[in-house]
């Protein structure tokens, strides 16, 4: 056999131009899909320049709307936190029947769509449905209320936290747990102690995914939400009811708010990916 | 602490761990479980830590029914084969951890830990995460860890089984100096007959979750109460034989064996390779045998040997001294004469 080059190549290590062009191509995908419409974004809500930008994200309705998706993030996240590291415990430590069952439950929301995620808490909850009369009997409003947002929200975003939790703890076994209740700690010490710290970093990463999620989400909310501007109008809420009524400047505008949420959380998981490989 | 373990009885599914296992360590002493996995001899282990708990039988700490203790009542010291280190806290918080969680003032942990510290010859890493340890070290300080609160007695699962083979040695003989300066009553797992040998006061050597035999190493070793504890304990020869009363036949040759079989029947004969005596020239009743390969092994020489009128190779171990001597080549004509052979009722 001949040689043909003087410097050997891994062999892993693909020839020039076949590399040229699988980049170029990534870079090529990325730029149309991702970083154009981004683009078109911030262009479109600074179109009637900074202060036309200042004053739609300063709007009484849009605050409302920012106001309200704070609020659901800040019900639904820590409920899918306590969610997630239950079931996680639960799925990593224990063989019981049922467990298949439960990690496939756990990805429902994922393969679902969310609108009919909302479909049915509106058959559950509305007016017409199965616990909607009695519950308006008592006084209690489910859907087209913060209650129904809510609980659609909680509902698309509860795998994140317990998917992100369920390989690492498997993988990091409970030997330190065990060593901690033999050196006399109490289940709760145990927990806070030697758990929570073991965990802390895949839960934090999960709780900016399960977060980014629940600010942005829009089917399921749109679902149950009914949409009542200013009342429950979410801040994807607020874009789509705005661009509906051709303020296209203020929908891109209230949208960079999104995007900016979205691109805050993708800093805030590369931070916390990198302190998580320096931990371990 | 004397500990007492009484008819205990653990099933994992249809897997028997331990079956009805009785066992009394003496207050003081350092005890070594040995077996091969699957043994039970963790099962044990754990079940004295209260990790486990037993389906029948009860365990007993100086005549204290352990059944009601959970794990973090019974006041033990464990350590675990890979450390089980708190990965987020630092050498002196790991060793801290038992008097944190009993809420000990500051002062106190700060003294015990130091002094911790310095029984195991760790002082000045106190600010070190476990990451930058070596296996060695690790080990340390988890039995440092394990001692922090003074445990009523220290359990030891396989702790230098994911060390090299040095390293080992060294801690082997530290530990044993630890436990002859503090006296703590000490269980420990090994499969590793060396070690449990060098380390232990007493050897129970187990066996699919029964106990096989207690005694001495040099009691276990000179006077294995069945084929198991013979096969288990070092190499051994073993021979099949046809046995009847005081002799077995193995192959041509017919041997002398304490056995009181009335009925001949089929059985096996145990020749430790220590037993095998090697000449050059043949005496009376020696058997022919030819030398196949020499390896020089740590105190001598390992000798395989084929021996047609047995029907069966066999090895022989001789020292240095004999073995230059006998200057054996491969292929040599030797003749053997077995010092010892041994014979159990029961066939494994």
């Amino acid at each position: 056999m001949i040689l043909e080059r003087a410097i050997p190549r891994a062999a892993t290590t693909e020839p020039l131009w076949v590399r040229r062009i699988v980049i170029g191509f990534g870079l090529v995908f990325v730029g149309l899909f991702v970083v154009v419409p981004l683009g078109t974004v911030v262009i479109a809500a600074l179109s009637h320049g900074i202060s036309a930008y200042g004053r739609a994200i300063s709007d009484p309705q849009a605050l409302r709307a920012l106001k309200l998706t704070l609020l659901v993030a800040v019900i639904a996240v820590p409920f899918n936190v306590v969610f997630g590291v239950a079931a996680a415990w639960a799925i990593a430590r224990f063989k019981f029947r049922g467990r298949a069952l439960l990690i496939t439950l756990i990805d429902l929301p994922l393969a679902v769509s969310p609108v009919i995620a909302g479909l049915v808490f509106v058959l559950l909850f509305g007016a017409h449905g199965v616990l909607g009369p009695w519950l308006s009997a008592h006084g209690v409003k489910v859907i087209f209320a913060l209650p129904g947002i809510v609980l659609a929200t909680t509902f698309v975003t509860f795998p994140f936290v317990a998917r992100e939790l369920i390989p690492l703890m498997e993988a990091q076994g409970h030997e330190e747990e065990e060593a901690a209740l033999v050196l006399g700690a109490s289940p709760w010490q145990m927990f806070t102690r030697v758990t929570l710290p073991k965990i802390k970093w895949g839960l934090l990463y999960g709780v900016v995914l399960c977060t980014a999620r629940a600010m942005g989400e829009f089917g399921a909310v749109s679902v149950v939400s009914g949409n009542i501007r200013g009342r429950t109008s979410t801040l994807p809420l607020h874009v789509e009811i705005l661009y509906n009524e051709y303020e296209y400047q203020a929908a891109f505008a209230v949208a960079s708010l999104l995007v900016i949420i979205g691109i805050a959380s993708l800093i805030a998981r590369r931070v916390i990916a990198r302190r998580r490989k320096e931990a371990t | 602490m004397t500990i007492t373990v009484k008819g205990i009885t653990k099933r994992f599914g249809t897997f028997t761990a331990l079956n009805n296992v009785s066992l009394e360590v003496p207050s003081g002493e350092l005890v070594a479980l040995l077996g091969p996995s699957g043994s039970g001899k963790t099962s044990l282990l754990r079940i004295l830590s209260g990790l486990e708990q037993p389906d029948q039988g009860t365990a007993f700490f100086d005549g204290t029914d352990l059944g009601e203790q959970s794990a973090r009542q019974r006041n033990v010291g464990l350590v675990f084969q890979h450390y089980a280190l708190f990965r987020h806290l630092d050498v002196f918080e790991n060793v801290a951890f038992a008097l944190r969680v009993r809420k000990r003032p500051d002062a106190e942990v700060r003294a015990r830990v130091t002094e911790l510290l310095q029984l195991v010859q760790l002082e000045g890493l106190g600010r070190r995460m476990p990451s930058q340890l070596s296996g060695g070290q690790r080990q340390r300080i988890a039995l440092a860890r394990a001692l922090a609160a003074r445990p009523r007695v220290l359990l030891l699962d396989e702790p230098f089984g994911a060390l090299d083979a040095q390293v080992r040695a060294e801690l082997r003989s530290w530990l044993r100096r630890l436990h002859d300066e503090i006296h703590l009553t000490t269980v420990f797992v090994t499969h590793d007959q060396d070690e449990a040998f060098e380390v232990a006061d007493r050897v129970v050597v187990m066996n699919h979750g029964r106990v096989e035999q207690v005694g001495s190493p040099a009691e276990v070793f000179e006077h294995p109460a069945n084929d198991f504890v013979m096969r288990f304990l070092g190499h051994v020869n073993v021979l099949d034989a046809q046995l009847s009363q005081g002799s077995a036949r193995v192959g041509d040759v017919v041997l002398d064996v304490i056995h009181d079989a009335t009925s001949p029947h089929r059985g096996r004969v145990y020749v430790r390779p220590h037993e095998v005596e090697i000449g050059r020239a043949h005496t009376v009743g020696a058997i022919a045998a030819r030398v196949t390969r020499v390896t020089p092994l740590g105190g001598g020489l390992k000798i395989d040997l084929t021996a047609p009128a047995l029907g069966s190779n066999l090895r022989a171990d001789v020292d240095w001294e004999r073995g230059s001597q006998l200057a054996l080549r491969d292929g040599d004509e030797v003749f053997l004469s077995l010092r010892r052979a041994r014979v159990f009722e029961q066939a494994a």
